[in-house]
């Protein structure tokens, strides 16, 4: 099997669709290990790539008022059980512009895999960006994995990101999102992991409203099994007037796992409007009892449950 | 089976923080039956239904359940819905990031988008408006209940257990819950329904009326309703001082 189609196998373990890969009206980009195996651009959108000894830097440019009718396809994996991938990421999207990106990271025989994501985003002016990150780390639980991203939203800008890793184990995951905006933007951040056995998670979400009018929402819906633990920190500020902001936080607990929930948030302008829930229990008795009665063991019961949440 | 009966619960007695809330309950449903069971509020009603489903909390002190002639006393929800048991809770639950077509599958042996459709059409809702919603605060009370009652009936039980499926049903609706009590008995399940409502009563073959943790009368649905609509009052200081077993031959 060549790398190429080794690594869209793996995409497709983590859920991802090849067909995008391959397709030569489809924006993508395809890095395994330190190499880029693949990079399609279309009109309006530029990838550029560089070769790191550990990893790849890559820059992703949108031109200013093109808007992506459909979404750039991004897949970074590492296919043996051992390495480190690190990828440097700089995005910027023009003004105006709108593009969307679904993005998934594939480790499917971690046993020591470290992946570290550093990403410096760019929302230009009423410009819009939406990215969905989905992970898969493989069954054993050896996988670290560390997503940094520090996005600043410009003046009537809109991002929105998702990451996801729901199937199969976390190992660790260490995520680290700062995003700052300007007047009348828009920020979202949501994050979504189920971790079992010795799976350890950590999730900072940070939203600072600078601008008049600015809008935030961190959100977090964690579940934790076995031995695992959690710890979620969202941070929302508001710099400025009639920034509004809210931090929703839900977690389930199970077994002897520990789970942590910091919301926090900060007003600086009187005239800004911050709030926060946090949630943190094992699954709801009657839900799961209904479930029984429906003939579901306990086990696939809290699962449905859990995956329900995660949805 | 034991004696033709599908259900048969012996002195039953249920105790939660110190409160005795089932006295010694009695009784017996056969296949096919519909068994009303009237109450006042706080009678025990849903913590028998509870205890015959084997909920977290709700393990009998006392007494024995028996299910086509199996001692199921001390089985688990799930054993108990695997031997064709289940119940369908007063206040529904909701179930975040869960399709309606989903929850009505999780009952069912081989789910069929037919059988998902017929069951949605059992409860007078049309599928295609509710396949695809979430069980969730997006649904209405009612439409909660009527989803509830259809995923009981897509799993085509040998015992429903219905804690009043009139409730939070607006009066013009009754009959629809009263259509579905009728199929679910046509079709083979027998129904323990838990109801106040004396129209629903209509429904059943026989009637069993409950307070303060004992059924105190069983018979013709038409008779216990009568008795249920104009004598039981006084029971509610009987409930109130919670007097020793027997002094309810008083009412
Ligand atoms: N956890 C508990 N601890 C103590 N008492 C309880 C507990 N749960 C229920 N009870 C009491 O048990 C009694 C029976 O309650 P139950 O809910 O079974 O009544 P019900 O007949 O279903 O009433 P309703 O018609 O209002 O639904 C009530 O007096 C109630 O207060
Ligand atoms: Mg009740």
């Amino acid at each position: 099997m060549s790398d190429f189609e080794a690594i869209l196998k793996a995409y497709e373990r983590s859920g991802g669709n090849p067909r995008f890969l391959r397709s030569s009206r489809v924006a993508s980009l395809v890095v395994s290990g330190n190499r880029v195996l693949g990079a399609n651009e279309i009109a309006g959108i530029h990838l550029t790539s560089e070769q790191l000894p550990d990893g790849v830097r890559v820059k992703v440019v949108v031109e200013p008022g093109v808007k992506l009718d459909t979404p750039a396809h991004l897949c970074f994996g590492v296919i043996p059980a051992e390495g480190i991938q690190r990828i440097l990421s700089k995005f910027e999207i023009g003004a105006g512009a709108k593009a969307d990106f679904i993005a998934h990271c594939t480790f499917p025989n971690a046993r020591s895999i470290v992946h570290l994501m550093e990403a410096q985003i760019h929302v230009g002016r009423n410009a819009q960006m939406k990215y969905s990150e989905t992970h898969y780390h493989g069954e054993e639980g050896g996988a670290e994995v560390l997503p940094k991203a520090q996005v600043i939203v410009d003046e009537g800008g809109q991002y929105a990101a998702e990451f996801t890793l729901t199937t199969g184990r976390v190992g660790k995951l260490d995520l680290d999102y700062v995003v700052n905006v300007d007047a009348h933007g828009v920020a979202e951040l949501t994050t979504k992991a189920y971790g079992y056995g010795t799976d350890a998670i950590s999730v900072k979400e940070t939203i600072r409203l600078n601008g008049e009018g600015a809008r935030g929402l961190a959100k977090a819906r964690i579940a934790v099994r076995d031995q695992a633990t959690s710890q979620v920190i969202g941070t929302t500020e508001g710099n400025a007037p009639f920034a509004r902001g809210h931090v929703d936080c839900i977690e389930i607990v199970r077994d002897k796992a520990v789970a942590n929930a910091i919301p926090v948030v900060k007003v600086t302008d009187p005239r800004a409007y911050v709030t926060h829930e946090a949630a943190i229990g094992t699954v709801d008795k009657k839900e799961l009892e209904t479930l029984m009665a429906r003939g579901l063991d306990e086990e696939t019961a809290v699962d449905v449950i859990i995956r329900g949440m995660l949805q | 089976m034991q004696n033709g009966y599908l259900l048969r619960v012996e002195n039953l007695h249920l105790q939660r923080q110190e409160k005795k809330i089932l006295r010694g309950v009695t009784f017996e449903i056969a296949p096919w039956q519909v068994f009303a069971l009237l109450g006042r509020n706080g009678s025990g009603k849903s913590s028998l239904a509870y205890t015959l489903m084997g909920c977290a909390g709700y393990t009998p002190s006392e007494g024995r359940i028996l299910f086509n002639g199996q001692d199921i006393t001390h089985l688990s929800i799930t054993e108990r819905a695997r031997l064709g048991i289940t119940l369908a809770w007063q206040e529904p639950a909701r179930f975040e990031g869960l399709k309606v077509k989903d929850y009505l599958a999780l009952g069912m042996k081989e789910p069929s988008r037919e059988k998902m459709e017929a069951a949605l059409n059992a409860v007078a809702l049309s599928p295609l408006s509710y396949l695809e919603r979430t069980v969730n605060d997006a649904l209405s009370g009612g439409e909660r209940k009527r989803i509830e009652l259809a995923a009981v009936y897509a799993m085509r039980p040998r015992l429903a257990i219905l804690d009043e499926p009139d409730s939070g049903i607006d009066v013009l609706s009754l009959d629809d819950i009263a259509r579905l009590i009728r199929r679910l008995a046509a079709e083979g399940t027998a129904v323990l329904l838990i109801t106040h409502r004396n129209e629903m009563v209509s429904v059943a073959d026989v009637a069993a009326l409950m307070c303060a943790g004992e059924i105190l009368r069983i018979g013709e649905p038409q008779e216990m309703r009568d008795y249920y609509a104009s004598r039981c009052q006084p029971c509610i200081t009987v409930e109130a001082v919670e007097p020793p077993g027997g002094e309810y031959e008083r009412l």
